[in-house]
């Protein structure tokens, strides 16, 4: 077994997976890369099935594929139709495609629908080891459970789906280091805005990221998903964590984990992924959780971060003049002062949901702040689960009563106001905090303005109406 | 594809790090379901006000953008999600390179894979791009895939790296599904010799 030869180089988690799944590399060729677990939603895959059909090409592992509809789905009630004719086409699309190529569904009909990264870790059909890619960047999400997962263009999701193959080079390992405990009010998604605030949008290029220490093996597979989740924002196409007895007690009895003596098998490869004593990586960058206070961000990319009492940067401090002109401009664009506090600033929409930031833990830890309380009347609060299967285990708890009694809205799984496609949307020059994980110029909505930041901060905001730090209701 | 092999024209400068896939292309046009009309989505909220008048004073919208095939661009262009109608959009433009120092790892598949270069230049290239533009709008520079070069209106050349692989690809005008394909029974040993642990047609 690989790594467990006392002459054999040590090696890392990400090369174990890397070198489990090179089909062939020729030379001065790229790898032909295996890909055990392909993900398919409605928005990127259209024009890559209309080129299997131009060439005549088939699926070649229909059971390695799992498609749903999440992007542009509506979240009001399913019984109503669609408002929008495209984005009801392109769902049906998915709809004739799947079954046009013999692919497993969980569409809207489905008791399983939701976010992609939502139900492939809830299904068991993620699991350790493994290579998964998808036609969405957040595919890192995977990460949590020792995979290598990322995302791919419309192009490659035609090769994956024609030969379960894509041609990639090894990328660089980077480890991001994270010792310490978490302070009351400080979560998983406070690390991975810390980090990328500290290495930048463009940190990670080229590298695949993989999270140690303690802060991240004490958490939950809810909260490292939120972290791999957003290794993308800090510009590493992936990010894992080792699998360890958190992951194989998430993932047992999952529908899609192999069962008896396979299981038994499977773990006994799982138990051989976590990075060897001595591996070296390329990159090393350390983070003291200890720290670390709740996280927003001001600008217009997830890098411009910083702790929630901090004040917002002045441009004029920057040496460089694209950083400036950068900065200068994001803060146009958010109409926000430099050197003036985020606390206290009004917001007009708080959105819980997402892939980063949609599963049972993250309506539980916001349902925690409003109970009892009400939302600002100044706010719309619109609650998203992540799929139905988190929708029906909150209801199981009477998480969207306590949402209702606090005046938000509780809505049908999907992204939602994550990319707007859907009908949720920010109107021009609305502020927003949101728990998903992109701040882009327009991403909420044409002219939206995004504050990125955890759940226990969209809540304690959504009372006051006012960008508010949760420690003040703790 | 259409094959690449070398161009000289004007460069679009715009000197803005970070430039996101969101930016390029917003997701409300997204819902699309081929590949038509690009052009007219291409940084649509830089380009045009909410009734769709151009913004003159947005770069894409001045006639020196006109049949320009060189967008100039800041540090790490590219970056954030994965959508190919990025580069499908650029390209639609009249767009077949982009000058960066860095470029998001998805946009650079993504591009290389439609025919669109991604070139990177050092640091003191890229800044003397942009010194060069705002001296002059007009120069034009040639980018020669074979050589691998960039040479600037004085003669100076500048190296740009592409992995061999891509470039065949480019030069060729082909698409890499082919050479996938061709691996088949590469792959078929590799499958039964590697098991699925997944089995996502099973009813559950």
């Amino acid at each position: 077994m690989a790594g467990t030869m006392a002459s054999q180089k040590p090696q890392t988690l990400i090369e174990k997976i890397w070198d489990r799944h090179v089909v062939v590399e020729e030379p001065d060729c790229p790898a032909v890369l295996y890909i055990d677990l392909h993900l398919v939603h409605e928005v990127t895959s259209p024009q890559a099935f209309q080129a299997l059909r131009e060439k005549k090409l088939g699926v070649r592992q229909p059971s390695r594929t799992l498609a749903t509809t999440d992007h542009s789905v509506p979240t009001h009630d399913r019984s109503l139709p669609f408002a929008d004719p495209l984005a009801a086409k392109q769902v049906a699309q998915l709809g004739i495609n799947c079954r046009e190529f013999g692919l497993p569904l969980f569409g809207l009909d489905s008791p399983y629908q939701g976010i992609v990264h939502v139900i492939g870790p809830e299904l068991g059909a993620t699991q350790p080891g493994m290579t998964i890619v998808c036609g969405d960047s957040h595919t890192a999400t995977h990460g949590a459970f020792g995979a290598l997962a990322f995302g791919i263009g419309t192009t490659e999701v035609e090769h994956v789906l024609a030969t379960q193959c894509l041609l990639q080079r090894k990328p660089q390992t980077f480890e991001v280091r994270v010792e310490g405990q978490l302070r009351t009010g400080v979560t998983a998604k406070d690390i991975i805005l810390a980090l990328i605030a500290q290495i930048g949008v463009g940190g990670g290029v080229g590298c695949v990221l993989e999270y140690t220490g303690s802060a991240i093996r004490s958490l939950s597979m809810d909260e490292r998903m939120t972290v791999c989740n957003m290794s993308i924002e800090g510009g590493a196409k992936a990010g894992l964590i080792a699998p360890d007895d958190t992951t194989f007690q998430y993932m047992a009895g999952r529908p899609f984990v192999p069962k008896g003596a396979a299981w038994d098998a499977a773990l006994q490869e799982w138990k051989s992924l976590p990075t060897d004593n001595g591996a070296r990586y390329d990159k090393t960058v350390t983070l003291d959780a200890s720290r670390l206070e709740p996280m927003i961000t001001y600008g217009t990319n997830p890098g411009m971060g910083m702790a929630i009492t901090a004040t917002i940067p002045r441009p004029d401090s920057l040496t460089d003049e694209t950083s400036r002109k950068t900065l200068a401009h994001a803060l146009e664009y958010m109409a926000l002062e430099p050197g003036k506090p985020l606390l206290g600033h009004p917001v007009d929409v708080v959105f819980i949901g997402s892939c980063t930031n949609s599963r049972l833990s993250d309506l539980r830890a916001a349902a925690g702040i409003l109970k009892g309380r009400k939302v600002s009347p100044k706010a719309r609060v619109l609650v998203v689960a992540g799929s139905q299967q988190v929708k029906r285990q909150a209801e199981q708890e009477g998480l969207h009563e306590i949402f209702r009694a606090a005046g938000c809205e509780w809505r049908e799984p999907g992204c939602s106001m994550c990319i707007a496609m859907n009908g949720d949307e920010l109107k021009p020059g609305q502020y927003s905090v949101s728990t998903s994980n992109r701040n882009f110029e327009g991403r909420q909505g044409k002219g939206g303005r995004t504050f990125l930041a955890s759940p226990l901060t969209a809540a304690a905001t959504a009372i006051h109406g006012c960008i508010t730090d949760v420690r003040t209701l703790l | 594809m259409e094959p690449f092999t070398k161009i000289t024209s004007r460069m679009v400068p715009l000197p803005m790090d970070n430039v996101d896939t969101d930016i390029i292309v917003p997701a409300r046009f997204l819902k699309v379901t081929d590949k038509a009309n690009m052009e007219q989505y291409l940084f649509r909220d830089w380009r045009f006000d909410s009734d769709g008048t151009p913004r003159p004073d947005f770069i894409l919208n001045q006639p020196r953008a006109k049949g320009a095939q060189i967008l100039l661009g800041g540090r790490n262009f590219g970056s954030g999600s994965s959508r190919e109608h990025a580069p499908w959009a650029l390209l639609a433009f009249g767009f077949r390179a982009i000058i960066s120092t860095s470029f998001a790892d998805i946009f650079w598949g993504n591009s290389l894979k439609n025919g669109l270069l991604p070139v990177v230049v050092p640091p003191d290239a890229h800044a003397e791009l942009f010194r060069l533009v705002e001296r002059d709008p007009d120069a034009s520079v040639t980018i020669d895939l074979a050589s691998q070069t960039l040479t600037l209106p004085n003669g100076h050349a500048v190296n740009f790296p592409i992995d061999n692989f891509s470039k065949q690809c480019l030069l060729a005008g082909v698409d890499q599904l082919g050479y996938i394909l061709k691996q088949e029974p590469r792959v078929r040993a590799y499958e039964s010799a590697h098991p699925a642990t997944v089995q996502t047609s099973v009813k559950i």
